[in-house]
């Protein structure tokens, strides 16, 4: 257990590491993504009133301050002011967080549910035509681009159909801050082609690396070996392959959680979903800067976060990880 | 001497690997038997076919490969045609396997008693308890020191010899009266491999369970088996008992490789060794499949094939006898 400790400790110090420099990006944004009181202000506001504004946002301050300033800012937890709708730039993200996230997970549910059984299937019995069919699928998943996918969901299902809503979030329920539109009829249907649209490329993504890893771990001795013991056909499968496909599976699937968080922008946009993406984008359109580089440091929050969860889930999987090493001969 | 009924009886047997540039045919029409708690060594350089005609038996040969004809019976019953729910019944609980790397052949993510207990529970009903109760009994009779501080340790915890004391355990865990172990030392240090051995002699022995033992190591042979069946591409050169075969090997090609043998104590400047190679599955040539490299070799070899027949102690394939 102590190596365990050391262990989280040292993944946590390189975590910190990895989040200062984020925010050392984050705030180099501010000098170099366009001028934000030309966007604040009007067309007609005076030289003077524009460069009392710029003093009182402390923009004319030496830089290596405003980084400090702004770092001392983060770690109190104060991000800045959004320039476009004068509000907290955490309450303002905050809000958008739940629409996101469960539209991650949603997604990232989907993705497993689908792709993992549909890779053992294809790496079990690769020569059968429901095998092909889905190797076929998955080259579209992977080769259409996301927006492609979405516009020809939402023509079909949303405008031909008319069974599911185009757009939005559908109905929420408050829990305490957060708010979930899984609870209600209209917030689930709202869900379906958006976190398709999202998890589409995940799952073939999963589904390919499931086959070749089922593919691989069916040639080894020890699943020869659990053949020759007779143990039955599941047992094998499921019991000694499947596991033994799964820490790559982890792997590419913590670190695509970090990516549908991160790149659920372009579904957001398709869906006009209510969550981050969407106010990152209307952010860049309005260089509302403090917003952007609060998302920046959130999304990079998340990939560190999420890193740390899959290397400790490693050693759940496999033993041969777990470092207490005083049985070995 | 003989058994009514052999245990395990391979008639005819022939293996192929359909290929884009035709069949190979790469185990050849051989016939042997296995009598019940009998060891039956099989030798021969690698792709002899030593090792398929093993799978072949157990019923896991690789595809493409496949039992292209004959007959294997196992107290007189046919498995090679069985499907396949029928033949994992068999497997493991009839006839065992022990498979030449004991370092690969344990699931790495599972623990010992794990896969003992699944193996045990596999082919009898047991309670989970009771089962642990037999794995800590077959590891203690495979030698594993302190079982029950060791039964609930990974694979990766266990030195190569370990692990393979553990794969015979496994092998063991349903009493099976016939096991094929595929090179079963190969993979061990030298001075583990008399051990491991010798365990499974003895075990063996104490539970009357045949052995189909494939090896190229001709002393391990002489030491543990009761029969000896020697291959060549394919085919069986020559089977017999064991001291018949070493003291007077009669195929000339068994005759080479007791020749390649260095003996302790009797100092040779250079061990004899047969000229050429044993030939590709698609080069073998016509008639007897030894002749191009066979000091004997005389026109009849070149066109014909020759079939076991007896000669002195054992059964040979060659036109001499």
């Amino acid at each position: 257990m102590a190596a365990m400790a050391a262990f989280i400790l040292r993944r946590v110090f390189q975590a910190i590491i990895v989040m200062l420099v984020v925010s050392a990006l984050a705030f180099v944004m501010f000098k170099f993504v366009g001028d934000p009181i030309a966007q604040m202000v009007g067309q007609d506001t005076s030289l003077q009133d524009r460069a009392a504004l710029r003093e009182r946002l402390g923009l004319n301050d030496p830089i290596i301050f405003q980084y400090l300033r702004y770092l001392g800012d983060v770690i109190q937890g104060d991000f800045g002011i959004s320039f476009r709708t004068a509000r907290r730039v955490d309450v303002l993200l905050v809000e958008r967080l739940p629409a996101t996230l469960e539209l991650a997970l949603v997604a990232a549910v989907f993705a497993l549910a689908a792709g993992v059984p549909m890779g053992v299937y294809t790496g079990l019995y690769p020569d059968r035509w429901l095998s092909r069919v889905f190797q076929a699928v998955s080259l579209a998943g992977i080769s259409l681009p996301t927006f492609f996918i979405g516009i020809l969901l939402i023509l079909f299902f949303g405008v031909v159909l008319g069974w599911l809503p185009t757009f939005g979030r559908g109905e929420t329920v408050r829990i305490g801050w957060w708010s979930t539109g899984l609870l209600t009829l209209s917030g689930l249907k709202s869900v379906i082609m958006p976190a398709f649209t999202l998890g589409m490329f995940q799952l073939t993504l999963i589904m390919r690396l499931v086959r070749s890893e089922m593919l691989e771990v069916l040639r080894t001795d020890y699943i020869k070996f659990a053949r020759a013991r007779g143990l039955s056909n599941f047992a094998v499968h499921f019991g000694h392959a499947l596991k033994n496909t799964l820490v790559p599976v982890i792997t590419i699937t913590g670190l695509q959680l970090g990516s549908l968080i991160a790149f659920a922008i372009i579904t957001e946009t398709v869906f006009q979903w209510p969550g981050m993406g969407l106010l990152f984008l209307q952010a860049i359109q309005f260089a509302d800067i403090p917003v952007m580089s609060t998302y920046l440091i959130l999304v990079a929050a998340f990939f560190v976060v999420i890193n740390l969860v899959v290397d400790l889930l490693y050693y759940v999987v496999d033993p041969r990880l777990r470092l207490d090493r005083s049985l070995a001969t | 001497m003989a058994a009514p009924q052999p245990l395990l009886q391979v008639d005819n047997l022939r293996i192929e690997f359909p290929t884009r540039r035709g069949t190979l045919l790469a185990v050849d029409d051989i016939s042997f038997h296995i009598d019940p708690g009998e060891v039956l060594g099989v030798v021969g350089e690698s792709g002899a076919g030593k090792s398929l005609t093993g799978a072949a038996i157990i019923g896991l040969l690789d595809p493409p490969g496949r039992i292209a004809g004959g007959q294997i019976r196992l107290d007189g019953r046919r498995i090679d045609n069985l499907p396949y729910e029928q033949m994992r019944r068999i497997r493991g609980k009839e006839i065992g396997a022990i498979f030449q790397d004991p370092l690969t052949s344990l699931n790495p993510l599972y623990k010992i008693s794990r896969q003992l207990v699944e193996t045990i529970r596999t082919h009898a009903e047991m309670s989970p308890s009771q089962a642990r109760a037999r794995a800590l009994e077959l590891l203690d009779a495979v030698g594993i020191p302190a079982a029950s501080d060791r039964l609930d340790a990974y694979p990766h915890e266990f030195s190569g010899g370990m692990r393979q004391r553990v794969v015979i355990a496994l092998a063991l865990a349903a009493n099976p009266r016939l096991i094929i172990a595929d090179e079963p030392t190969t993979a061990l240090d030298v001075s583990i491999q008399a051990q491991i051995i010798a365990l499974l002699k003895q075990l063996c022995r104490d539970h009357g369970t045949a052995v189909m033992l494939v090896t190229h190591d001709m002393g391990v042979i002489a030491e543990t088996a009761d029969r000896v069946a020697v291959m060549y591409a394919g085919r069986i050169a020559e089977i017999g008992p064991v001291a018949a075969v070493i003291k007077q090997a009669r195929h000339p090609y068994t005759h080479g490789l007791m020749g390649s043998i260095p003996a302790i104590g009797h100092p040779v400047e250079q061990l004899t060794q047969i000229d050429g190679a044993m030939p590709r599955l698609t080069e073998i040539p016509k008639g007897c499949a030894f002749n191009p490299r066979c000091p004997e070799v005389f026109d009849k070899c070149l066109s014909h094939r020759p079939d076991l027949r007896p000669a002195g102690g054992s059964d040979v394939s060659c036109w001499l006898f």
